[in-house]
Order: structure tokens, then C-alpha cells, then sequence
């Protein structure tokens, strides 16, 4: 292989130095401390090993936290630059691969496992489950996703960054244009991340479908359940597209085969097809989860039920089929004949339709209501106005013709920023703020969580608002600099400011997380808002059992009718079963290990060597079909021990919390 | 709650207020100075108007019912009713978004078709055809009549219609003269479209807008307005005081390099027209590295251009001491793409 190492560690910036000294000194603090404290077997026989959907799920939220940090700072660092004409902060090859981390770090790394790890935490829960469909392909899910975003993370120490844009369009992306390795890091990393997502679309479709609790019918499942479902249907039908294209991408750049570049006959505008046939629904997928957790959050907080149930539904069915009609809209410049450019115009625009039906619904539903403000439906409440800038600057976008003067320009930049952030991150953030209680027992504070909500609002539409006119103004996306005659330096200095505060904001949450950890307050009932679904009928934090016995459901809002009706039983000891759950494995995280190790080989082109890794997943996958461990069963005692405890703290909870 | 409903509002008239100014402002997008971009901007006026419109009621809507029903000390015991929908309610606002996307489509139809043409008024006029190359970071302007090329900026006469035939050497690039008209991808071996005119004389900027790499910044040209006489006189003079190029010059000129303005009496279409699916390859993967990190392969192109001499240049798959060497090679030929412009 002949290793040169100072080619295969990435030297010669500082910024980059730096961090590797940080990483480094990280990792050996994290090592030492976890030997220090004889933290390794916790970590591993509670976490690491487990198939307990609540952990899952709380692992992908850190996930997702920890790469919002690197997402973040890259984003950081891409104001800096660009904050003043012909700043000299980065150079275009390391902004270059700053944007494109950004982008897939910000989509696929944050957006993803923060969603999936709500879903994975109260799915279940709300469709009264005990556990997913399949929880070891769960975990599976889970450790391949870690192990695509260590390997793409690893990507700007090592070797070398991806440079070629969140898209990575051919011919850039192709050998011809980008001989280095980093973008391997793109379709090797995204590959293995992708195939765990579309193990959890799997997982989530069957767990809907085959483990509702008795009596709930699909048009009784809280709206999260829908849109994740939804959700995870769009998931099983786009991932394989996506999966084909990075695999094409990948013998174009490690064996030389023609499909994308420009010599060989390849066609590049192949990739763009691939890419944004998965790509745009990819937006729906991070989107349509967000909006269920809106819709659950607005009706708990107005006291309402979902105004328009049905109409939602349909909406959000009639979304996940045009998502995957409107690919085109993403390269209406590259010379579509009229009728093309005509027809994707009209399947973009439509989509305003059912998410104007949406937002009228979600109004009507605190119409009448009494609107409790609290953290999460401050959230929820900042999304409307801001969606809806984010949503009309898309319908002018959607219009082909106007598009010629938008496209790849920084007014595109600012719409998806006005969608994807309203649209998905305050709604991740109302979830955690909601769901914290469930998942660890304790509330996020409310007043730190107001800075939080407060720095983060203000900040996005400083940084994102001057973005429409400088687009309008000609500003490209993408450029490191810009002359002074260009006029865009003030508002791209305002937008910079903006994002400092923005960041501020997200320190707020960091804060409030480590403040709440240590102070909350730990007796806080079952039900701390008054809510209306399944999942606050159970202890808090949840047991490993979910359910002591599976609750029966006649109507929408399930449980905020048998609060209503008295319906709430204390639990009798001889209605109490043995409850069957799967033992922990090691299958998932050590199959997420070798998938790193082969994919790490396949990215620096060592084919054999990486070939021989993938043994280990054969090996894997042979272990566990010789395992034949049942679970284990939870013994009627026990259960009847905790759930007598809970039930009494949780009467005295209610009264503290509900006002 | 006083501070988010404060926040709100003057959010929302600062939006209010910026996009309103829209109409009488200095962005390129709201000062067109053709025909083309001028029936762009109208179809965006009108979408900016109509969704101005949705954006106040909901907002509105929005503030109202937000401000109405919040909790307060006196209402604590307000339980709100049970309320499932209203099938009259939903399908209003079903229809009413259908009713606004129409009268936006309508339009958007029209123009889509409309830009795709000479524009109306012109058609009389035989449009000049300008054959446009983009390489890595350059843009090549050929005048396959008037027999000249130009590099980095590009002569137009006023009031005539210009057709330009948008092509590319290597990576693919966005075509996008914002005064004048929208943008259009350049891609290689693949011919696309653009007409405009431009009504009076007068310099535009013209820039790439699809990302290419390292010198994707530098990228932008010139376009220079001309009277019809002022245009006749330039082309005379380029035709008799600007030297010939020749192809070893012209492959040097597709190498990834920013150049500068550059004038030629002939074109190079004379050996090579890169939106013919079958022409050679002008790929120089070697000079593309990065100077840090794992080089990685390079697959020989047996359509390269280098081949025509029988000998690759660039056999070199990943053989570390070679790439040192057209490694240093890179940093000149780059020419200080580093450096701004």
C-alpha cells in the first residue's frame, strides 16, 4: 500500500492541526476518564449492547447533538470568511470542503438521527408497543449510522474532505476533477449511514403497521405516528435510489468505470437525476416527521384535539406522493425543454397545497383554545411565521422561469434555510423540550430555554433574512469571496452577526441541558404538560417493559380521554403478566465496527484489503443466524413493585405540574 | 407573551418593508436591461405580490388567534371545547391555494415559453450566434461568423438578439448574465440554449453560479453593450491587430489556471467543438490535486486530448514520487487562484 503518513494524515493548515490536537487530547480524556471511573462496563452492558428502543433513540439524539457541533462550527466558519470582501480567513479549497460537510453533516447527521431518534423513542410508546418491530435490526440501524458519520467525520484529518458540494454533482465529483480521495469519504460514508436509515424505514413501517396496541385503528394514531410512518414509507422507496447512485459513484471513482464522467460515454446529468430523486424527498423525510411533532405538541399546549385529522392525513399522503415527482425542479437551468420545465413547476407548486391545508389546520387547532406557552410551544409557534417565509420564497422558486434568476444564487441559499430550519430544527427542538421529561424524568428548564428560544429565532432571521437580497443582488452561492465593488458587504456582515447569536442560542440549550441534568427537579408525575397521547400514560422515565399491560384505545387522544372519564385504573395484581423482551447483543455495534473498517479500507482504494474486512460482515451475519438466544421475561413481582411506586409519585406529579 | 407578539410584528413589517422596496432598489434582479430579464422580473413582481398577500393573512390570522386565546390569570378554568374540524372550513383553504398556484402557473407557463425564444420585437433581426465554451475557470466566447474568439468578456451588439450556444470543456457550469437574462448549466459534450437582448449599451457582469471548484469565485466576465457601429468598428479591429491562437496554446488555455482577458482572430472551433458527444477530452486530472491528503488513483482517459501523440502523459496511478513532482507543476499553473481577483 506504501503509506506515506504525512499524506494520509492531512497537514499543512493550522485549523486543521489544531483540531487534531483537540481530537486527540478528546479522545485519550474520554478513554481515561471512563477507565478512571470503571464507566466501561455501564456503557457497554446498558448502552452500547442494548435493543432497548428508548436508549436507541436517546443515542441518536446525542448523535445528533454532538454532529450538530461540527455542522455548526463549519457554519460558523463560512460566515467568518465571508463576512468581508476578500477576507483571507480560509482559503477556497478548505471553504470548499467546509460548505460540503456542512451541508451533509447538517442533513444527514443532524437532521436524521435527531428525527429518528424522537421516532424511535416515542413510536413505540405512542402506539402503546412494547418495543419496535425488530429491535436488534434497530440497533443495527443505529451503529451503522455511527459509524457512516465517524468515517465522514474522520474524512478532514485524514486524507482529506469531500470539496465537491453536499451534492456532489459530476464531473467535480468524478476522478477527472477530484483525484483525492475525499470524495470516497462521501459515497463510502453515506452509503453505510444510509443503509442503516433504510433499515429504520423498514423497521418503523412494519412497527406501525403489525404492533398497535388494541383497538388502535390507523385512523386513532397520534399524528407524529402518521407522519412518521409516512415518513418512513418515503424512506423505504427513496433510500434504494440513493444507495444505487452512491454505489455507481463509488466504481466511477475507485474502478474507473464510466457512468457519471464525461469521458466513456458516461452522463453526468445521471448523477443529478439520482441524486435529487432521493434528494428531494430526502427534504420530506427530515420534514413530515417535524410536522407530526408540531401537530402533538400545538394540540397538548391549546388543549385541543388536532383540528382537521383527517384532512392532515390526507395532506401529508398527498405530500409523500408529489415529493417524489418534483426532482426536476433542482436543475430547471440545464436546458429542459418548456414542456419539462412546465410540468415540474406545476408538481413543485402543488405541494403548497397540502401545507397550506397544514397551517390553517394547525391555527384552527389553538383557535379557541388555551394557549399554554411553554418552551416547546414557543417552538412550535415560531415555526408558522418563519415556515411560512421559507414556504412562499419555494413557490417562487418552484416557477421555472423566475428560477433562471435564483438558481444556485444565495436566495436559494436563504429559502432552504427558512424551510429547513423552522421547519425542522424548532420542531426537533419543541420535541426534546416535550419528550426530555419522558426520556430522562426530569424538565428542561423553561427560563433558560426562553434565552435559548430567543437568541436562536432572532439570530436565524438576522443571518438569514439578508441572504433573499443578496441572492436578488447576484450573490452566488458557494464563493469563498467576493470583491468590495460587488456591494454585498454589509449585508453579508450582518448576516455573520447573525449567526453568532444564532450560536448563542445553541449554547443556551447545551447549557440548560448540563444546568436541568444536575438541578431539575426529579418528582414530576407520569404527565408533567396534561398531554393527550399514549406515551405519558406510562412511568416516567419510562421502564424497560414500556407498558405493565397494553392499554386498550377507543378514541383519538387516547389517553387524555381515560384522564377525562376516570378511566385510569390502578393496576390489580392479577392483571399482571410476564413480559417478554429480547436480551441485549453485541451483533449491531461490532457489525457497525467492521462496516467502518471495510468502508475506512474502501475509501483509500485498498480494494483487497477492504475486501477481506467485509468477511467480518459475512461473519457477522453468520453469528447471528446461529443465535438462537429467546429474550428473557420479566418477572410479575417485579413488575408490580414498580408500577405501585410510580402510580403513587405520579398522583402527587399531577398536582404539582398541571395548572 | 407582550415580547413575542412585539417580535412578531416587527418581523413581520420588516419583511413587509423589504420586500415592498424590492420594486425600487439597486439589485441586479429588479434592474433589468433587456427584454428577457425584464419579463422574468414581471413574473416575479407578480409572484412576490400574491405571495405577499398569503404571507399577511397568515400572519395575521396567526397573531390573532395567538394573541385571543393565550392563557391568562382569568381564563384558567376556560376548558376548551371539543372541536374536530370543519369539512366547509378545510375545504376553503384546500381551494384557495389551488386557486393561487393556478394564477401563478398560468404565467409561469407563459414565460417559460416565452424566454425559450427570440424575444417578441426582435424576431426580424437575425440573431448574432456567440458560442460559449466555460472551463476551469474561464470563459471562452466564440464568434463563429465574425471568425474571433474572446476569453473573460464578451462584445454584444444593442438591440440585435444574441443566441448564445452554451457548451463546456471539463465541469459543468451556469451561464447567468442577471441583467440581461436568467442562467442556463453549460455542460460538456451537451449543447444548451440562452437568448437575449440588451436595450442600450452598457457593461454587465456575467458569473458561473454552479459550483467547480477552486477558482469557482474568479469565475465571472464581462459583457459589454455596444452600439451596432462601436460593435463593427471593435470586430474590425480584433479581426486585424489580435494574433491567431493555436491548439497547443488553446490546451494550455483549458488547464485550471484563472487567465485574464484574452483576444484571438480565429476560434477554436476550428479543431474542437465540445458539445459534440464524441469530441476528445480535455481533462488534466494530475492538476487537479489538492497538495494535502491521500492522492487516490487516476484512471487514464483514452479520449484525452494527450493521446493524440501516442504517449500518456499521466500514467502514473497514484505513484507518490510522480505526484510530488506535478504537484509544484499545479501551484503555477494555478496562478494564484489562492490570491482573490
Amino acid at each position: 500500500m506504501g503509506i506515506k503518513w504525512d499524506e494520509f494524515f492531512v497537514t499543512g493548515d493550522p485549523l486543521i492541526f489544531a483540531s487534531q490536537i483537540g481530537i486527540a487530547l478528546t479522545l485519550v480524556g474520554a478513554l481515561a476518564g471512563l477507565t478512571y471511573f470503571k464507566k466501561w462496563n455501564y456503557l457497554w452492558s446498558e448502552w452500547f449492547t442494548t435493543v432497548d428502543h428508548k436508549k436507541i433513540g436517546i443515542m441518536y439524539i446525542l448523535l445528533g447533538v454532538v454532529m450538530f457541533f461540527r455542522g455548526g462550527i463549519d457554519g460558523l466558519m463560512m460566515k467568518g470568511q465571508t463576512a468581508v470582501p476578500e477576507n483571507e480567513f480560509l482559503n477556497a479549497q478548505h471553504y470548499n470542503e467546509v460548505f460540503t460537510t456542512h451541508g451533509v453533516i447538517m442533513i444527514l447527521f443532524v437532521a436524521m438521527p435527531l428525527l429518528i431518534g424522537l421516532m424511535n423513542f416515542v413510536i413505540p410508546l405512542q402506539i402503546g408497543a412494547r418495543d419496535v418491530a425488530f429491535p436488534q435490526l434497530n440497533a443495527l440501524s443505529f451503529w451503522l449510522t455511527v459509524s457512516g458519520a465517524a468515517l465522514f467525520n474522520i474524512s478532514f484529518i485524514i486524507g482529506g474532505s469531500p470539496d465537491a458540494g453536499w451534492t456532489s454533482y459530476f464531473p467535480l465529483a468524478g476522478k477527472e476533477f477530484s483525484p483525492g480521495i475525499g470524495n470516497n469519504f462521501y459515497a463510502v460514508a453515506l452509503q453505510i449511514a444510509g443503509a442503516g436509515t433504510l433499515m429504520t424505514g423498514i423497521n418503523f413501517v412494519v412497527t406501525v403497521l403489525k404492533m398497535r396496541t388494541k383497538g388502535m385503528t390507523l385512523m386513532k394514531m397520534p399524528m407524529f405516528t402518521w407522519t412518521s410512518f409516512i415518513t418512513s414509507i418515503i424512506i423505504v422507496a427513496s433510500f434504494p435510489i440513493f444507495t444505487v447512485a452512491l454505489a455507481l459513484m463509488t466504481f466511477d471513482r475507485t474502478f474507473g468505470t464510466h457512468f457519471f464522467t464525461i469521458s466513456g460515454g458516461g452522463m453526468d446529468m445521471l448523477w443529478a437525476n439520482l441524486f435529487w430523486l432521493w434528494g428531494h424527498p430526502e427534504v420530506y423525510i427530515v420534514v413530515l416527521p417535524a410536522f407530526g411533532m408540531l401537530s402533538d405538541i400545538i394540540s397538548t399546549f391549546a388543549r385541543k384535539t388536532l383540528y382537521g385529522y383527517k384532512s392532515m392525513v390526507i395532506s401529508i399522503v398527498m405530500i409523500s406522493v408529489l415529493s417524489m415527482l418534483v426532482w426536476v425542479h433542482h436543475f430547471f437551468t440545464m436546458g429542459n425543454s418548456a414542456g419539462v420545465n412546465s410540468f415540474f413547476s406545476i408538481t413543485t407548486m402543488a405541494i403548497a397545497i397540502p401545507t397550506g391545508v397544514k397551517v390553517f389546520n394547525w391555527l384552527f387547532t389553538m383557535r379557541k383554545g388555551r394557549i399554554k406557552f411553554t418552551t416547546a410551544m414557543l417552538w412550535a409557534l415560531a415555526f408558522v411565521p418563519n415556515f411560512v417565509i421559507g414556504g412562499v420564497t419555494g413557490v417562487m422558486l418552484a416557477m421555472a422561469a423566475a428560477d433562471y434568476q435564483y438558481h444556485n444564487t444565495l436566495f436559494l441559499v436563504a429559502h432552504f434555510h427558512y424551510v429547513l430550519i423552522p421547519g425542522v430544527v424548532f420542531p426537533i427542538f419543541a420535541g426534546l423540550y416535550f419528550w426530555w421529561p419522558k426520556m430522562f424524568g426530569y424538565m428542561l428548564n423553561e427560563k433558560i430555554g426562553k434565552w435559548h428560544f430567543w437568541l436562536f429565532v432572532v439570530g436565524f432571521n438576522v443571518t438569514f433574512m439578508p441572504m433573499f437580497f443578496l441572492g436578488l443582488d447576484g450573490a452566488v452561492r458557494r464563493a469563498y469571496t467576493y470583491s468590495a465593488e460587488t456591494g454585498f458587504g454589509p449585508l453579508m456582515m450582518i448576516s455573520a452577526v447573525g449567526s453568532v447569536i444564532l450560536a448563542a442560542g445553541f449554547a443556551a440549550l447545551v447549557y440548560n441541558i448540563y444546568w436541568s441534568a444536575r438541578n431539575a427537579d426529579r418528582n414530576i408525575g407520569n404527565d408533567p404538560w396534561d398531554a393527550r397521547t399514549l406515551e405519558w400514560a406510562t412511568a416516567t422515565p419510562v421502564q424497560h417493559y414500556n407498558f405493565a399491560s397494553l392499554p386498550e384505545v377507543t378514541k383519538l387522544d387516547a389517553f387524555w380521554h381515560m384522564k377525562k372519564n376516570n378511566e385510569l385504573q390502578p393496576l390489580t395484581e392479577d392483571e399482571i403478566e410476564e413480559i417478554h423482551l429480547p436480551s441485549n447483543t453485541w451483533i449491531p455495534i461490532y457489525m457497525g465496527v467492521i462496516f467502518g473498517i471495510s468502508g475506512f479500507l474502501l475509501v483509500f482504494e485498498w480494494t483487497i484489503a477492504a475486501g477481506i474486512a467485509a468477511l467480518g460482515i459475512l461473519a457477522g451475519l453468520a453469528f447471528r443466524s446461529f443465535d438462537y438466544d429467546e429474550g428473557f421475561h420479566v418477572h410479575k413481582d417485579e413488575i408490580f413493585e414498580t408500577e405501585s411506586k410510580w402510580r403513587k409519585s405520579a398522583k402527587k406529579g399531577v398536582k404539582n405540574h398541571v395548572s | 407573551m407582550k415580547k413575542s407578539k412585539l417580535f412578531l410584528v416587527s418581523l413581520t413589517s420588516i419583511i413587509a418593508v423589504l420586500l415592498l422596496s424590492g420594486c425600487e432598489n439597486n439589485m441586479v434582479v429588479f434592474n433589468p436591461e433587456g427584454p428577457i430579464a425584464r419579463q422574468i422580473l414581471e413574473l416575479i413582481n407578480f409572484s412576490i405580490a400574491l405571495m405577499l398577500l398569503v404571507t399577511v393573512v397568515v400572519f395575521g390570522l396567526f397573531g390573532f388567534i395567538v394573541w385571543k386565546y393565550r392563557e391568562k390569570k382569568d381564563n384558567m378554568d376556560y376548558e376548551p371545547p371539543e372541536e374536530h374540524g370543519s369539512t366547509v372550513l378545510e375545504i376553503i383553504w384546500t381551494v384557495i391555494p389551488i386557486l393561487i398556484i393556478v394564477a401563478l402557473t398560468i404565467p409561469t407557463v407563459k414565460t417559460i415559453y416565452a424566454i425559450d425564444e427570440i424575444p417578441k420585437g426582435y424576431e426580424n433581426k437575425e440573431p448574432l450566434v456567440i458560442n460559449v465554451t466555460s472551463a476551469d475557470w474561464k470563459w471562452i466566447f466564440s464568434y463563429p461568423e465574425q471568425g474571433i474568439e474572446t476569453v473573460n468578456y464578451v462584445n454584444i451588439p444593442e438591440d440585435r438578439p444574441i443566441d448564445f450556444r452554451l457548451t463546456s470543456a471539463g465541469t459543468m457550469q451556469s451561464f447567468w448574465i442577471p441583467a440581461l437574462a436568467g442562467q442556463k448549466y453549460t455542460m460538456a459534450k451537451a449543447e444548451t440554449q440562452l437568448y437575449l437582448v440588451a436595450d442600450n449599451p452598457g457593461s454587465y457582469v456575467g458569473k458561473n453560479t454552479n459550483f467547480n471548484g477552486q477558482g469557482y469565485a474568479g469565475m465571472e466576465f464581462e459583457v459589454l453593450s455596444q452600439t451596432q457601429e462601436d460593435w463593427d468598428q471593435w470586430i474590425k479591429d480584433v479581426k486585424e491587430t489580435a494574433p491567431k491562437m493555436t491548439l497547443q496554446e488553446y490546451e494550455k488555455m483549458l488547464e485550471p489556471s484563472h487567465l485574464g482577458r484574452k483576444t484571438f482572430s480565429n476560434t477554436h472551433l476550428e479543431w474542437v467543438d465540445h458539445s459534440d458527444p464524441h469530441s476528445k477530452n480535455y481533462t488534466n486530472p494530475e492538476m487537479y490535486d489538492r497538495g494535502h491528503g491521500w492522492p487516490g488513483k487516476i484512471f487514464e482517459d483514452k479520449d484525452n486530448y494527450k493521446n493524440k501523440d501516442g504517449n500518456n502523459e499521466h500514467s502514473n496511478h497514484g505513484n507518490n514520487e510522480d505526484m510530488k513532482h506535478k504537484e509544484s507543476e499545479t501551484e503555477d499553473s494555478h496562478g494564484g487562484d489562492h490570491s482573490g481577483h
